[in-house]
């Protein structure tokens, strides 16, 4: 038959695509620098069940909570239906896996209130964001294709799920008519209720809708599969990976500077050994000026980031005005990487000088001077990105590489050098508020 | 009064005495320097000085601890700092340190084991609390009885380290009526002075973050701002000023409030 000739080409092609294009991601995430998650499994397990399987920082906003929990369980659960529909895809067959009967019956119809449920929720999504003037889904962060694509992939489930639904209201026609092919399988308590839309049609109408409507379906999910990794929705993947390297360490604690530590500690400690240092490896830089700097769960971090705001929407900088998002620290971060990858695709797999770095074409240095290192990007992200970490970074690379810190800064770090203290005070006054007594 | 009422040595005499202290209080740069924090430095030794626990300070051998310089990206600069430190607090075996400042308290806390310094470190608020827990401190309401006062979590304390309930038990020991604000707890909104900040002029906007957090304190028309961070104290000061309420509204850290409440 053609038709399953068709659908094992498009299947395998789709396959075979999405593999590439992840190789892609996974390879130009692993090329980041070494980092170290430290806790064990167990805690890196825990907290990818509670944050990314058990949405829990998704909670603190109910409504998008109990809207995405509707999605996502929906998106998750409809998959095996999908299964099934792989299955009659392969073989030809309609509804192979009647022969659970009941089970089957109870499955479809679970299915069905779940579609219904996914439906609701996108419909709402979509209200919310376009209708809701919701300050984190207008910012000028999201102009462009970002924008674009949360209303593509909205607008893109919603007819998903009416295909679902009318493939289902179709067969229960062509059931009831007994039409060769359409055994009598399935429970129906969302479809059933739009069955008389289709009853008026002729058989031959309904085959060629219900048809349409599986083709539909399977293509979408092929289609779907392939935009991900173009797409703020990759974070369906990445979500559960980026959770479960989540560092495990107190918000407040910024990582050691070991290179730096080499250099400080002997001074102090002459018993300390410093690492060893391979003598030909070139040196690397303080901080990070580019993609190449950052660690990989850093990039990680970047690929994973949903584009939700809620970071910014609760950064103190970007919510008085300030040009910093943190947001935009990790879109830019994404984007820069993507750019890297074209650029190596194009020459062979090296890169290129494009004369662009991070730090300065995609990152100016007044959003990283803006942050208070206040973590709430961090507190707020429903999928464990830290975007303090990389603001941190390339503040490192800014001061340390380049001394281009702000000129108050320097003033504060030459009176930590000169008296111990930021502020221009003599380390010998010290004790003075004991005896003053106002 | 201009000799001091309270009772304050140095590690250094506790070691020419070859003694211990039960604790070294970390001072910090802003309780030793700013005039603001530096009455903040006194409430937290009355209380210490009231339940007499033998405490120590490093006075002039007490350096920044290095937080700012390391979150504006100064790595160099912190380690030193660190350095510094942990060498003085080791060379004195110090085990256990009480910290005025959330800044401090999480540097020392966090960052200095992986440079050597392995110390228990608590904030004073903890302290506080555990005193009271212990009956060694009973506090009354006082003047604050009955007050309306409105907690401002510093993001060093609560969001870094988790620390939101010990300041709400002891202002709740007040028997004051605490309003928490919007934003509180781990969505609290920052002062505006972490970061570096604090020392230099913010980046365009339309807002000062602190004018932002100090017209949610505001809100709920509280009598007291409570905090518990000398920056914070500094930005919600500026804050209320901005808003010409500083006549009505005090700007005090949690320590502050025990004393006064107290007569200590
Ligand atoms: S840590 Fe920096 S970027 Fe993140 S919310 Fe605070 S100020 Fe904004
Ligand atoms: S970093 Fe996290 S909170 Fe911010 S937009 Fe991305 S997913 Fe949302």
């Amino acid at each position: 038959m053609i038709s399953i000739a068709v659908f094992c080409l498009l299947t395998l092609a789709s396959v075979w695509l999405f593999n590439r294009n992840i190789g892609r991601i996974r390879k130009s995430v692993l090329s980041g620098r070494e980092f170290s998650p430290k806790g064990n499994f167990n805690e890196h397990f825990s907290t990818m069940l509670r944050v990314a399987l058990g949405q829990g920082k998704m909670v603190s906003r109910p409504l998008s909570a109990v809207m995405h929990i509707f999605v996502y369980v929906g998106f998750v659960l409809i998959n095996i239906e999908v299964i099934e529909m792989m299955v009659d895809g392969f073989i030809g067959l309609h509804r192979t896996f009647h022969f659970l009967g009941s089970f089957y019956d109870f499955l479809i119809g679970f299915f069905e209130i779940l579609a219904l449920l996914v439906f609701i929720g996108v419909v709402v999504f979509w209200l919310r964001r376009n209708l809701g003037r919701i300050k984190r889904f207008m910012s000028n962060d999201l102009n462009g294709f970002p924008r674009l694509d949360a209303n593509a992939i909205l607008i893109a489930e919603i007819f998903m799920m009416s295909a679902l639904l009318t493939m289902n209201a179709t067969d229960q026609v062509l059931q009831s008519r007994s039409v060769t092919g359409y055994h009598v399988a399935g429970s129906f308590p969302v479809s059933k209720w739009i069955t008389f839309c289709f009853s008026g049609m002729s058989s031959d109408s309904l085959i060629l809708l219900e048809r349409g409507a599986w083709w539909f379906h399977i293509m979408g999910i092929f289609a779907f599969l392939n935009y991900l990794p173009f797409s703020k929705h990759l974070h369906i993947i990445l979500a559960f990976p980026n959770t479960f390297f989540t560092s495990v360490k107190p918000m407040g604690q910024l990582n050691n500077l070991e290179a730096v530590t080499d250099v400080v500690k002997p001074n102090f400690d002459p018993s300390y050994v410093p690492r060893e240092i391979d003598p030909n490896a070139t040196p690397i830089a303080f901080g990070a000026r580019d993609v190449f700097d950052l660690n990989w769960k850093q990039l990680l971090d970047a690929y994973t980031c949903t584009e939700c705001g809620r970071c910014s929407s609760s950064c103190p900088a970007n919510t008085t005005g300030k040009l910093l998002s943190p947001r935009k620290i990790m879109m830019s971060t994404r984007d820069r990487m993507e750019d890297v990858a074209k650029n190596k695709a194009a020459n062979g797999g090296n890169f290129v000088d494009d004369g662009k770095s991070l730090l300065h074409d995609y990152i100016s240095a007044e959003e990283l001077w803006a942050c208070t290192t206040c973590n709430a990007c961090v507190q707020e992200c429903p999928v464990n990105i830290d975007p303090l970490s990389i603001i941190i970074e390339m503040r490192r690379y800014l001061v340390m590489e380049k001394s281009e810190a702000p000129a108050a800064l320097n003033g504060m770090f030459s009176n930590l050098e000169n008296n111990g203290a930021p502020w221009q005070f003599s380390p010998s006054d010290r004790l003075n508020w004991v005896n003053e007594n106002q | 009064m201009s000799t001091s009422n309270l009772k304050v040595e140095t590690m250094a005499e506790f070691a020419a005495r070859g003694e211990m202290p039960e604790i070294l209080f970390w001072v910090g740069c802003s309780g030793s320097f700013d005039d603001r924090a530096k009455k903040i430095t006194r409430a937290i030794v009355k209380i210490l000085n009231h339940v007499g626990i033998k405490f120590a300070v490093l006075g002039t051998e007490e350096s920044c601890t290095g937080d700012h310089a390391k979150r504006a990206g100064n790595e160099f600069l912190f380690q030193m700092q660190a350095m510094q430190n942990i060498t003085v607090l080791n060379g004195y075996q110090i085990k256990k340190i009480v910290t005025g400042c959330p800044h401090c308290f999480n540097t020392i806390k966090h960052e200095y084991p992986e440079l050597g310094g392995n110390y228990e470190v608590i904030h004073h608020t903890e302290l506080v609390r555990q005193l009271i827990a212990e009956g060694k401190l009973s506090v009354q309401g006082g003047s604050f009885q009955g007050k309306k006062i409105t907690y401002h979590d510093p993001c060093y304390l609560g969001r870094a380290n988790n620390i939101y309930e010990a300041p709400r038990e002891i202002i709740a020991e007040l028997d004051a009526d605490l309003s928490e604000m919007k934003r509180s707890r781990a969505k609290g909104l920052c002062c505006g002075a972490g970061g570096a900040q604090m020392f230099k002029e913010a980046e365009k906007g339309n807002k000062e973050v602190n004018i932002e957090r100090a017209e949610e304190a505001l809100a709920s028309q509280p009598n007291v701002i409570a905090v518990a961070c000398p920056f914070c104290n500094v930005m919600m000061t500026d804050g209320v000023k901005h808003f010409n309420k500083e006549q009505e509204v005090k700007v005090l850290d949690v320590a502050e409030l025990v004393v006064q409440a107290n007569n200590l």
